[in-house]
């Protein structure tokens, strides 16, 4: 099993879903995130008073699943959330050690 | 005794009312503009001076403000003439053409508020204790002297009045030096006292909810009609020239702060506009029966103008008025009240009626000024050494909401990680 976990544009969060929804994928957790990359921030004045706002608003995506989908998963999200313009994030991929669905107590590939 | 008139007391009660309307809208105003931690804070020191300055006024604030002058000298009513507003809580008492209550309530208003728009000045941390402290004694010892200077007419109230209302003749309709400069000049003296925030020019103090300043000055426009209208102490014509003169001065300083921005930062933005319909408010306070339409879109504009600009100095200069009450309240009374010298109707030197009312205009404002900043340094200072005025850096940091009130504003999640009832005092 492997943990994706996805940093993308906050307003392509709902192409990922329904991307991932079309590939079967059927649970997700998502969290609000900032971050920098090479996308620079912004600039916000207050009175005159200019902050350089360089922490950006992001969404962070997290799966878990097979190590067969892991491939195909990982396309759907790329191709779902590019816009081709600095900022679009990164994906990427960890292994899992063990996971356990809390109702049912189930573990492994059965608790996807 | 004097009749009284019912539409003028009509008026004068919806105005007092609007006044009181504008101490919220103030707080709105500030809390919008200081960081999550501190907006309760920053609403607390409003009501708390409202509150406690409102019980001042009907104990001996009146009495100090509009009693008979003291060896007919104008400088400080008679403490003992109205004491717990002797011989004016009936139904009988008349003042001008309005029951003497209606008239100690309106203005009562303008008391409490001058003294909460001192503390935008020292947002984030002021003990509360030393602020409400603080907030008794500057009443006592600043604004009802002053208020007496400028407020208080011969024969109107008591026989004798205040030296600036009286002997000099300067004109303040509503309050541009008793109200603005002088709670401006106070901010000052009290960034001073307290110093710089812990970060200030270097991390960002962004406003935390610009929406909430929006609505404070919106509540503020609309109050200041009974501000500046109000002042007229009767429903009349001069009330109506006031009321439109607050119309005009206060959109034209809106449209000059944002115009500055725009040419100077790049973009109009929301506080701007809020705060320039503020500056625009301070500066057609003292004026707004003075000058006709193109004297009000002139004060209105001029003040937008410098203000917007104004409130840059703090950073050149390293002094920490964090919400600006130099910038805005200083600035934009100086601006009024000194334009009525040049655009006062049959007085100003626009109207080839020379510099005589411009000098008495400059005399009013430099007097409240120097012994409002005076004083209030010396008032702050004491207190600073006798109790602290100033939070420790512990709390500034964690927040002076939790630190003083044990309280956060917002809660806006049931994920509360963590929290407990731990026991619940009360009835």
């Amino acid at each position: 099993m492997k943990l994706i976990t996805a940093i993308i544009k906050p307003f392509k969060l709902d192409d990922v879903k329904a991307a991932l929804e079309v590939a079967g994928i059927t649970g997700l957790t998502v969290s609000e995130a900032s971050g920098m990359g090479r996308q620079r921030g912004h600039v916000e004045v207050y009175r005159g008073a200019e902050y350089a706002v360089d922490l950006v608003p992001k969404v962070r995506i997290e799966l878990v699943v097979d190590d067969a989908q892991v491939g195909s998963v990982v396309d759907v999200i790329v191709k779902a959330a590019n816009t081709g313009k600095i900022g679009d994030g990164k994906v990427w991929v960890v292994p899992v050690e063990s996971i356990v669905r809390v109702r049912t107590g189930e573990s492994g590939t059965s608790a996807l | 005794m004097a009749a009284i008139d019912t539409g003028d007391t009509a008026w004068m009660l919806i105005s007092a009312a609007l006044v009181l309307l504008m101490i919220p809208g103030l707080s709105f105003f500030y809390g919008g503009m200081v960081r999550v931690k501190s907006v309760l804070n920053m609403l607390m020191m409003s009501f708390g001076a409202l509150a406690l300055v409102l019980v001042l006024w009907v104990i001996y604030g009146f009495s100090m403000t509009f009693g008979s002058s003291y060896a007919d000298a104008g400088y400080l009513g008679d403490v003992s003439q109205y004491f717990l507003l002797n011989g004016l809580d009936n139904t009988e008492a008349v003042i001008g053409t309005i029951p003497a209550t209606v008239f100690i309530a309106f203005q009562g208003m303008f008391a409490a508020i001058t003294v909460a728009l001192i503390s935008g000045s020292i947002a984030d941390r002021a003990k509360f204790g030393a602020w409400m402290v603080f907030a008794g004694l500057w009443a006592t010892l600043v604004y009802f002297p002053v208020a007496h200077w400028v407020f208080a007419f011969d024969d109107f109230v008591a026989t004798t009045g205040g030296w600036i209302a009286n002997d000099l003749g300067a004109l303040d309709f509503a309050g541009g030096t008793a109200v603005h400069i002088n709670a401006g000049a106070a901010g000052l003296a009290l960034a001073f006292v307290l110093g710089k925030r812990i970060g200030f020019g270097k991390t960002p103090m962004r406003p935390h909810n610009l929406p909430l300043v929006m609505i404070g000055a919106g509540l503020l426009w609309f109050g200041w009609f009974g501000f500046n209208a109000g002042s007229a102490v009767g429903s009349n014509g001069l009330a109506g020239l006031a009321f439109i003169n607050t119309v005009a001065a206060t959109a034209a300083a809106c449209l000059a702060w944002i115009a500055v921005e725009k040419l100077r930062d790049g973009h109009a933005t929301s506080l701007g506009a809020a705060s320039g319909v503020v500056a625009g408010l301070v500066a057609i306070t003292p004026a707004c029966a003075a000058v006709d339409t193109s004297g009000a879109l002139l004060v209105g504009l001029v003040a937008g103008a410098l203000c917007a600009l104004a409130v840059g100095l703090k950073f050149k200069f390293g002094y920490d008025d964090s919400l600006d009450v130099v910038g805005v309240h200083l600035v934009g009374g100086l601006v009024g009240t000194i334009l009525i010298g040049f655009v006062g109707v049959d007085t100003g030197l626009f109207y080839g009626a020379g510099t005589e009312q411009l000098v008495k205009q400059l005399i009013g404002a430099g007097a409240v000024l120097a012994y409002s900043f005076t004083v209030t340094l010396i008032l702050g200072k004491i207190i600073d050494l006798v109790i602290g005025f100033r939070i420790s850096q512990d709390e500034e940091l964690s927040g002076i909401d939790l630190a003083a009130h044990a309280e956060r504003g917002y809660e806006l999640t049931d994920n509360t990680f963590g929290g407990v009832l731990n026991s619940s005092k009360g009835a």
